[in-house]
């Protein structure tokens, strides 16, 4: 939801950044106030996937011009840990596997790690099971993914649903997730945008960032953003994604040249 | 070293025979004399020999270990950390002698299990045809003294279509610094039989002091031996192990080596496939740090046809420490449709931690599947990635990479409590516990 009043919670001013010799992003500009939900697309090699690792401080990519402001912080002068803590999430692509640590373990190791940098309250494994258990209601999540190891063996809808999970627990101020709609089939699809949705509050600000337009048919976007060359070439509401969707990217492109 | 020093170097070994009881039975005698006869021929290895290239043994070579007379005295309670309580069978053994008062002997109809010495007169038949049979001192120094000294040792025989459900525990302690153990494992799975073996070394000695132990074992047709070697000695331990195992047909093998302890340690695992349709799962872990040097050489030789094997030999090596591993894969002409396949993966924890990993595969079979792939490097970015965008410092993060690295093995072992004492011990060494225990 769109409201003029609402604080500011992410500004992207030039943002330019670059992995080895080669430069990817070539000046980003982004505002997200709270409540928004932006989605972020564009074809392959556009830059939108490094864009969301370069928010949440991927090593890799080194920042070569620009600011990033997160609640008025300097984002980029924080740690990877220290931004998590500081509200900002990151839904993997390819999230990991971490065989022998079990998914319980992990999401409350997770879970007070945070809590305990923002001065919260930690649970002991008893109270954090019975609460991590309502979370996985909300993404229709089989308790015995609890015992297993962290995304080990886990199918792309699995570790899609895992990841909303650990957004769901770590409560963000900006949640970034990137192409978490890739590999999933429709009912996966559904299941992981109803999660979303019920994350979604007043407070938070989503960033989407997706090749397929069908994903906004379920998280309804504020803004829609296309990225092409390591910049945004267009800003539009929802209905450019239709456009994209039937027309493709190139005419946006050709209009920007 | 010169052959001349060398050769005095296992005389003194040697030393110490003459206190020997005199063997019960001739073969056994003839045995011992004939290991004494090719020890006198042998040189100990240097790393000269291409097998023995990285692992410099000359530390040991400088202690003239002796042989310990006697066991060392031990309260019960010091076995305690070491109790697997999912054995109804525990044999120890204190100092290389079996210790009747520390043991625990179950009674399952069609297993045999106790010390040799003990087992000679009615399972002698058994240890005649087998002992020495698959461990060949021909040309292993370290495996013709062990025989040399051969007296006692752990006898486990399987009847035929017998399962043995829990597993057994033989027990090797070390007590007693600057002397020598030569531990002397016998297993016999008869046809159809099944049967989980933990060889375990540990040790509470002060100073530095030699293991030196051969195992045997027989799987015969259709049988099933699961193996784990857990060499968990102290720092300043010499360990020295040789397992032989030879696989009838449908048989399967499935064992892990693990080696956490001992500034210097060698393990050695010769599988050969004896009847076709064998199958194999050999696994290994290596955890060192400081100064420490470990080696693990395995071969598996395909002899025969339909061979199937999987080897997973994982390190991780922090400190100062050096890792070893030599994987030979030979799949001899005829053993046609054989399938094998070998990872080596390594983790080095620090710039001064150093591996070296050697495939060796020798294929004379044109029909066959063979894989192998090698390893050597440090926690990857993405991964450390991953986890600290979720809040969690650089060096719990690393901690946590590295035990999911070491767990993928421990995990596979079949006997929950051993997998959850080498989880802790991996836990310790990376300090996670210490995170989770201020969590929990």
């Amino acid at each position: 939801m769109i409201r003029n009043d609402a604080p500011e919670l992410l500004e992207v001013r030039s943002l330019a950044a670059r992995i080895g010799e080669r430069n990817i992003l070539k000046g980003i500009n982004l505002r997200v106030r709270a409540g928004e939900v932006h989605a972020i697309m564009g074809p392959n090699g556009s830059g939108k996937s490094t864009f969301a690792k370069v928010l949440a401080g991927h090593p890799s990519y080194e920042v070569i011009g620009g600011e990033v402001l997160f609640k008025g912080r300097n984002l980029l002068e924080l740690a990877p840990e220290e931004r998590a803590r500081a509200g900002v999430f990151l839904g993997f692509q390819y999230p990991i596997e971490v065989p022998g640590v079990s998914n319980a373990s992990f999401l409350r190791l997770t879970y007070n790690t945070v809590q305990g940098a923002r001065g919260k309250d930690e649970l002991d494994p008893l109270e954090f099971d019975d609460f991590v258990r309502e979370k996985m209601k909300l993404l229709e999540m089989d308790p015995a993914f609890l015992e297993r190891s962290l995304n080990a063996g886990f199918s792309g809808g699995e570790k899609k649903r895992n990841e909303i999970l650990q957004m769901a627990l770590l409560e963000p101020k900006l949640a970034i997730l990137d192409e978490t709609d890739s590999g999933l089939d429709i009912d996966a699809l559904r299941v992981v945008a109803n999660g979303v949705n019920k994350l979604h509050t007043a407070d938070n600000g989503i960033v989407l960032v997706t090749h397929y337009q069908r994903l906004l048919n379920y998280i309804e976007p504020d803004y829609v953003h296309v990225m092409e060359g390591g910049r945004i070439i267009k800003t539009g509401d929802k209905s450019l994604a239709l456009e994209l969707e039937s027309r493709g990217y190139e005419w946006v492109a050709r209009e920007a040249a | 070293m010169s052959s001349i020093a060398s050769n005095d170097y296992l005389d003194g070994l040697l030393q110490g025979r003459e206190v020997l009881p005199e063997p019960p039975n001739a073969w056994l005698r003839g045995l011992r004399m004939r290991a004494v006869e090719r020890a006198n021929e042998l040189t100990v290895p240097t790393t000269r020999d291409e097998e023995w290239r990285f692992t410099d043994l000359s530390p040991v070579y400088k202690l003239p270990f002796r042989r310990a007379e006697s066991a060392g005295s031990l309260e019960a309670a010091r076995l305690d950390p070491y109790s697997i309580p999912e054995a109804r069978t525990s044999l120890v053994f204190v100092d290389g002698h079996y210790c009747a008062e520390l043991s625990r002997t179950g009674t399952v109809a069609g297993v045999t299990v106790g010390n040799l010495a003990g087992l000679i007169a009615n399972a002698g038949s058994v240890a005649e045809t087998r002992l020495g049979r698959l461990s060949s001192f021909a040309d292993d120094a370290f495996a013709a003294v062990n025989t040399a000294f051969l007296d006692d040792g752990a006898l486990i025989h399987v009847s035929r279509d017998v399962k043995a459900s829990a597993p057994i525990h033989l027990l090797f302690i070390a007590t007693q610094q600057e002397r020598a153990a030569y531990p002397r494992v016998l297993v016999v799975a008869e046809s159809g039989a099944e049967c989980t073996v933990i060889e375990d070394f540990v040790g509470l000695a002060d100073g530095p002091y030699l293991t030196d132990a051969v195992s045997e074992v027989f799987v015969a047709e259709n049988a099933l031996v699961n193996h784990v070697r857990l060499q968990r000695e102290t720092q300043a331990a010499f360990h020295i192990a040789n397992a032989a195992v030879k696989v009838a047909r449908d048989g399967r093998y499935a064992s892990w080596t693990v080696s956490l302890g001992a500034r210097i340690s060698r393990q050695n695992l010769n599988i050969a496939q004896d009847g076709e349709g064998t199958q194999f799962s050999v696994d290994g872990l290596t955890l060192i740090d400081g100064r420490q040097l470990a080696d693990t050489h395995s071969s598996i030789d395909h002899a025969q046809a339909h061979g199937h094997s999987r080897q997973l030999h994982k390190t991780v090596v922090a400190g100062g420490a050096h890792a070893v591993f030599n994987g030979k894969i030979l799949v001899r002409e005829g053993a046609q449709q054989t399938d094998s396949g070998q990872q080596s993966r390594n983790l080095l924890l620090s710039d001064k931690a150093r591996v070296d990993a050697k495939p060796q595969l020798e294929i004379f079979a044109d029909d066959v599947k063979c894989a192998h792939g090698a390893t050597v490097g440090q926690i990857e970015a993405d991964e450390l990635f991953y986890l600290k965008s979720r809040g969690l410092d650089d060096s719990v993060a690393r901690n946590l990479l590295t035990y999911a690295f070491a767990a993928e093995v421990i995990e596979r072992i079949p006997v929950k409590s051993v997998v959850d004492a080498l989880e802790r011990h991996v836990l310790e060494q990376t300090q996670l516990e210490h995170t989770q225990s201020r969590q929990a």
